[in-house]
């Protein structure tokens, strides 16, 4: 019996374990990772400003990633409600990636000018105030907080070293660009900047 | 796909497959039996024996057709690296027939309404309906459901317009958006101005307030308000002046809400929707919104 050798010697067995259960990985995601689509920025992309960087650490720390999605799928009901399908090019700058899973609220993979900078600031200090039905917490400490913009600089440096071009100049000009600036300010600027650059009428 | 992450997944996914049912196979039979004799691994723990039972054939014949499947899956779909599959579908390809089809099944009555004149089809219920709709999923964030607006958002039923309430007026806020330019007067007006502006202001639309202040107000007002918001203070549309004399406030008619306003300006944004709305659904969103204001 010779199934009794790896039955009898624990570690033959996680090593065969091991080697079964990666080839999912191997096959599906390593060539992905290494593939152009994922590596490649679409026309246009640009890294975050240091200011919408904040906004987007905001939007982590207050976790609107938990209900808001940002990736529209290629299917007509999304595209028709939300816009263009999101494509691996426009997110390349994205670490980590924000594509999420669950939809309490509405995707925000391109909410970028759909509405004003005020209606932005309304609905985040209490969304009932413009949308009455809305389950969506309100975020009035936003409008207080101020931007700690001695690490902003820092954050831009650690993008960089994983694959974000941004210049010595926006490292070094990255504490200036938010210094003062309250927090809600970030979160609108950030906003207000998804996914404008594929654009479709429908 | 490079070619080598191409052979790489044909490479791996053939292993896997050859793999699995080379397992499948070499686990089918057990030790042959000898007549009615359970026949046993020869495992024995704490004296509980295991059986070599074969495996079930139901069992059995579900992973093969499994595997099976799974082959005529990898030759009809892509999924062989840079293989296309025999159908040659792709996610994009879907997404786009069915964009298509879809096109192709309104594209009729779109066309047919979009011939039409504004005026002529905001009494059709059908247009209503879907303006309706429309509005519901692209309008009513900030106007509301009922399109009465509220606070900084302009309510769209009351025959007040802040630009245009013309059937191309309308058309060309929701197509290009519109852009507030109230600016700032606080420090040129300074406090006591402000208040004074505010008077006058609010005796437009017959509120009472300070004589004094009124009269002050009303030069203040001629001198650096009547340019857009016109001499008598009903507005001008073509800049987005708002109608100071008739009682409806955008931003609130209190006495604080209108010194708020002089004070810091206002600058209120209409998102354009030329980038995401096609010109059929713009125009029968026009409609909905004229048909609001019709007797």
């Amino acid at each position: 019996m010779n199934h009794d050798i790896v039955e009898k010697n624990i570690g033959i067995m996680m090593v065969l374990i091991l080697v079964a259960i990666s080839f999912g990985t191997l096959v599906e995601l390593t060539p992905l990772i290494f593939g152009d689509e994922v590596q490649e920025p679409i026309a246009g992309l640009k890294p975050l400003p240091a200011l919408q960087l904040e906004g987007r650490d905001i939007y982590i720390r207050e976790g609107c990633n938990n209900c808001h999605s940002q990736m529209i799928r290629p299917l007509r009901a999304e595209t028709e409600r939300y816009g263009h399908y999101s494509v691996a090019g426009e997110l390349v700058y994205n670490h980590p990636h924000l594509w999420g899973s669950k939809r309490t609220g509405p995707d925000l993979a391109r909410v970028g000018q759909r509405y004003s900078d005020d209606w932005h600031r309304a609905h985040l200090f209490n969304p009932r105030d413009v949308v009455p039905e809305s389950n969506m917490p309100a975020y009035p400490w936003l409008f207080e907080n101020e931007i700690n913009a001695e690490v902003t600089g820092k954050k831009l440096a650690a993008l960089r070293k994983v694959g974000v071009p941004y210049t010595d100049e926006d490292i070094a000009g990255a504490e200036a660009a938010v210094e003062g600036k309250k927090e809600i300010e970030a979160v609108v600027a950030y906003l207000q900047n998804l996914g404008l650059l594929l654009k479709s009428r429908r | 796909m490079t070619s080598f992450w191409s052979n790489w997944i044909i490479i791996l996914t053939t292993i896997t497959i050859v793999g699995i049912t080379w397992i499948l196979f070499a686990n089918r039979k057990g030790t042959p039996r000898v007549g009615d004799e359970e026949v046993t691994t020869g495992h024995i723990y704490d004296g509980i024996e295991e059986l070599d039972n074969p495996l079930p054939a139901w069992w059995f014949y579900m992973f093969v057709i499994t595997i099976v499947w799974g082959i005529g899956y990898l030759v009809v779909y892509p999924g062989m690296g840079n293989y296309p599959g025999l159908v040659g579908w792709t996610s994009v390809g879907q997404h786009d027939r069915s964009v298509e089809q879809a096109n192709e099944k309104f594209r009729e009555m779109r066309d047919k309404y979009l011939a039409l004149p504004i005026e002529q089809i905001a009494t059709d219920p059908k247009v209503l309906k879907m303006g309706q709709r429309m509005f519901a999923n692209n309008c009513a964030q900030c106007h509301g459901a009922d399109a009465k607006g509220r606070f900084g958002f302009p309510n769209l039923t009351n025959n007040d317009w802040i630009y245009s309430g013309t059937t191309e007026g309308i058309k060309a806020t929701i197509h290009d958006g519109r852009r507030a330019v109230m600016p700032a007067w606080g420090d040129i007006l300074g406090d006591q101005g402000v208040k004074e502006a505010t008077a006058y202001i609010l005796s437009l639309s017959g509120r009472k307030g300070n004589a004094e202040d009124i009269s002050a107000g009303e030069t203040r007002f001629k001198t650096y308000c009547a340019a857009c918001h016109q001499a008598d203070g009903t507005g001008n549309p073509a800049m987005g002046a708002p109608n100071l004399a008739n009682g409806i406030w955008l931003y609130g008619g209190k006495t604080e809400q209108i010194s708020q306003s002089i004070r810091t300006g206002r600058n209120g944004v209409m998102p354009a929707h030329k980038d995401t709305l096609s010109e059929d659904k713009i125009h029968i969103l026009t409609a909905y919104v004229y048909s609001l204001n019709q007797p």
